[in-house]
């Protein structure tokens, strides 16, 4: 049983402003049967101020009390001012949602930014669902985007994930789910995009992954050039090559280095290296 | 006039009178250790044996010995599983279904870590497991097959006897998680042709914190814990004796009433069909197979069942949902999802689930306030005007 507020059950007993207007001036809808939670808000608009609101919504008690909550609460206001209202503000009317129903105040906030879009004449803000599992589902977070996080920007703790994309930041339940995917993204190096796959090698692998970029990746490509070159050592991330050929005694040499053979590098490798010319 | 309406017997249910009366001397006066050598415990020991005489009647077993008391039904499974798991080292497969309580279902996944390869047989769109399937999957490496005799969410019950009859000419142990059969329907571990058989108390007016569990005389397993030598070293660990002779009393009790199932059953069917005439947009899951006589589950389209639940909480009617929002995983029923009912079905799905204690009186008055709760959700819901506008009515 949830331990809802007096305000959440007078509210999902009594919701006020159900139904639909016809002659709405704006119309957000977010959410789908498939989720098993959706809301149409509609409002009317005149003179830039919300003049009445009203919404229909698929869900469950939190959903009924968050969608009645925000009609109270935009009904008088300018559409500047209904623009600041955020999902926390519906939780703060309704004096408290239990964590895992905080995503019900967030479908309030999405449909009524879609609403005001739906006004100005513009695009829903707000897509219907993430893609991909919901894993964290106070924040509707799915698991496409903490992957995204991962490999895109890099993210391979969870207290930075949670910084970065706040899930894991309500109720918490989640956060072994997402140290498991991000456990599970380290592992596909293949993928060879950022740091994750430098935090998670070993010393050995690292050196033979440096290995393998230079004679796969590097080396055609100063071929293409004329020119080559050898890997001397290996130091932490101090990686000393030599440059032959034509490379050797080109001017550009250094430049070739660092844009070329650093970046591949970083890319492939892990984004500390430095690359030294002997 | 509001009242209280208890649905939810597959849930949990009410003590029943007689088992409270049993167990209290065992709270208050009688709290010897049934293990000490003094005439003070060792008096408790003969109700323990009790208790065990009255569980072994109420699943057909031979000898009293082969129930083994646990603290819960989840504990019966996991004892079963891992116990027989961990004796025959050498066997890797675990067979199961998709439709299996969490108790089963996350401990195969915890096996799938551990290295075990386990195959989830799936059910079809009437609930049933797939018979075929389940005889395909097993192999020389397959260690146990764990299948529920009956649904805990529809009631649906499973084709455990074949299932057991064919295991039994192929020499794999057989484990049924018994929960919501026991009490329900006739329960019989030598007809079934199981080694393992899982029940849980407070299912059938028992108290809560005491399950058991069957094991077929001669089986080999391990422990999960260790200690002392209580039940036979298979469960060590002082006997929780009110809740064991709360558990007795309750089986005693349950063996007694299976013949007030055939009333369970037409109030359930009362319920069933009155909604089915009365509410256009429901339907029933598992209308069509064999159920156990006191469970319901219904799905009203274009509403949500949490709502419904807090909307018939309010009068006092106390069911359950299989709705995403109403679970704390905050994920739809996996059992109905498993059937491949659309999840516009599952997240208005309510489960009413009957026992001996539930009333005409009571059916009538659910009867009552049911169609009204319905009918203010469709108003508002966004997904019920298109489809009124296609001239489907809900309330006749």
């Amino acid at each position: 049983m949830w331990e809802y507020t007096e305000k959440v059950k007078e509210l999902y007993t009594n919701p006020k402003n159900v139904g639909k207007i016809e002659d709405a001036d704006g119309v957000g809808y977010v959410g789908s049967v498939v989720c098993g939670d959706a809301l149409t808000l509609y409002i009317k608009v005149k003179d830039g101020i919300i003049t009445d609101a009203k919404f229909e919504t698929f869900g469950c008690g939190s959903a009924i009390a968050s969608s009645s909550a925000l009609t109270e609460m935009i009904k008088g206001k300018t559409i500047e001012e209904a623009e600041r209202i955020t999902n926390s503000d519906i939780v703060e009317y309704l004096g408290g949602l239990p964590d895992q129903k905080i995503h019900c105040s967030v479908m309030g906030s999405e449909a009524l930014i879609n609403a005001i879009a739906d006004y100005r004449g513009e695009k829903p803000q707000v897509e219907d669902e993430p893609s991909g599992e919901i894993v964290c589902h106070c924040m509707n977070i799915s698991d496409v985007q903490i992957r995204e996080a991962i490999h895109k920007k890099g993210i391979v703790n969870i207290d930075d994930m949670m910084e970065h994309l706040g899930s894991g930041t309500v109720c918490g339940t989640c956060i072994p789910k997402i140290e498991d995917i991000i456990e599970e993204e380290k592992g596909r190096c293949s993928v060879q995009t950022d740091r994750s796959c430098n935090d998670s090698m070993t010393n050995l692998q690292k050196m033979k992954k440096i290995e393998d970029v230079i004679n796969n990746v590097i080396r055609p490509g100063l071929k293409r050039d004329g020119g080559d070159i050898e890997l001397i050592d290996i130091n932490g991330d101090d990686v000393s090559v030599r440059l032959m050929g034509a490379c050797s005694r080109c001017m550009t040499a250094s430049m070739t280095l660092e844009n070329f053979v650093q970046e591949e590098l970083r890319k492939s490798v892990s984004k500390s290296i430095v690359i030294k010319h002997v | 006039m509001r009242r209280d309406v208890y649905l939810d017997n597959n849930a949990t249910t009410m003590v029943a009178p007689e088992v409270f009366d049993v167990m209290l001397p065992f709270l208050k006066d009688r709290y010897g250790n049934a293990s000490s050598m003094h005439s003070f415990g060792g008096n408790v020991a003969k109700d323990l044996a009790r208790a065990r005489h009255q569980v072994a009647e109420l699943l057909g077993a031979e000898n009293d010995y082969e129930i083994t008391f646990t603290g819960s039904a989840t504990e019966s499974d996991n004892l079963a599983i891992r116990g027989i798991t961990s004796y025959y080292k050498d066997k890797k497969h675990v067979i199961t279904s998709t439709v299996e309580h969490p108790a089963v279902l996350n401990l195969c996944k915890q096996l799938e870590k551990e290295g075990y390869r386990v195959t989830y047989i799936p059910v079809n769109s009437d609930g049933v497991i797939d018979l075929q399937q389940l005889k395909d999957s097993v192999t020389d490496d397959t260690a146990i097959v764990s299948i529920m005799h009956a649904n805990n969410e529809t009631g649906i019950i499973m084709p455990v006897e074949e299932i057991g009859a064919f295991l039994k000419e192929r020499n794999v142990i057989f484990h049924i998680d018994g929960v919501q059969a026991a009490g329900k329907i006739p329960v019989d571990v030598k007809k079934l042709n199981c080694d393992l058989y899982s029940i849980s108390a407070h299912k059938f007016h028992g108290p809560k914190g005491v399950g058991a569990l069957y094991v077929k005389r001669g089986s080999r397993m391990r422990p999960l814990i260790f200690g002392g030598h209580q039940e036979k070293s298979r469960r060590p660990g002082t006997e929780n004796t009110a809740g064991i002779i709360g558990i007795g009393m309750a089986a005693e009790l349950a063996l007694a009433h299976i013949k007030d199932m055939p009333h369970i059953e037409m109030l359930r069917d009362k319920l069933q069909n009155s909604i089915l005439k009365t509410i256009k947009t429901s339907t029933v899951n598992g209308l069509n197979v064999p159920r156990t006589p006191n469970t319901l589950n219904v799905s009203f389209e274009f509403i949500e069942g949490e709502s419904i639940l807090l909307y018939l909480d309010k009068e006092g009617i106390y069911v359950s949902t299989g709705s995403a929002c109403s679970s704390g995983s905050l994920e739809p029923s996996h059992v109905l999802r498993a059937m491949n009912i659309p999840f516009s079905k599952i997240h208005g799905s309510i489960r009413f689930s009957l026992s001996r204690y539930t009333t005409d009186d009571e059916i009538d008055y659910t009867l009552q306030v049911l169609p009204n709760v319905i009918n203010t959700l469709l108003t508002i819901s966004p997904f019920w005007d298109n489809e009124k506008k296609e001239g489907k009515n809900t309330i006749e």
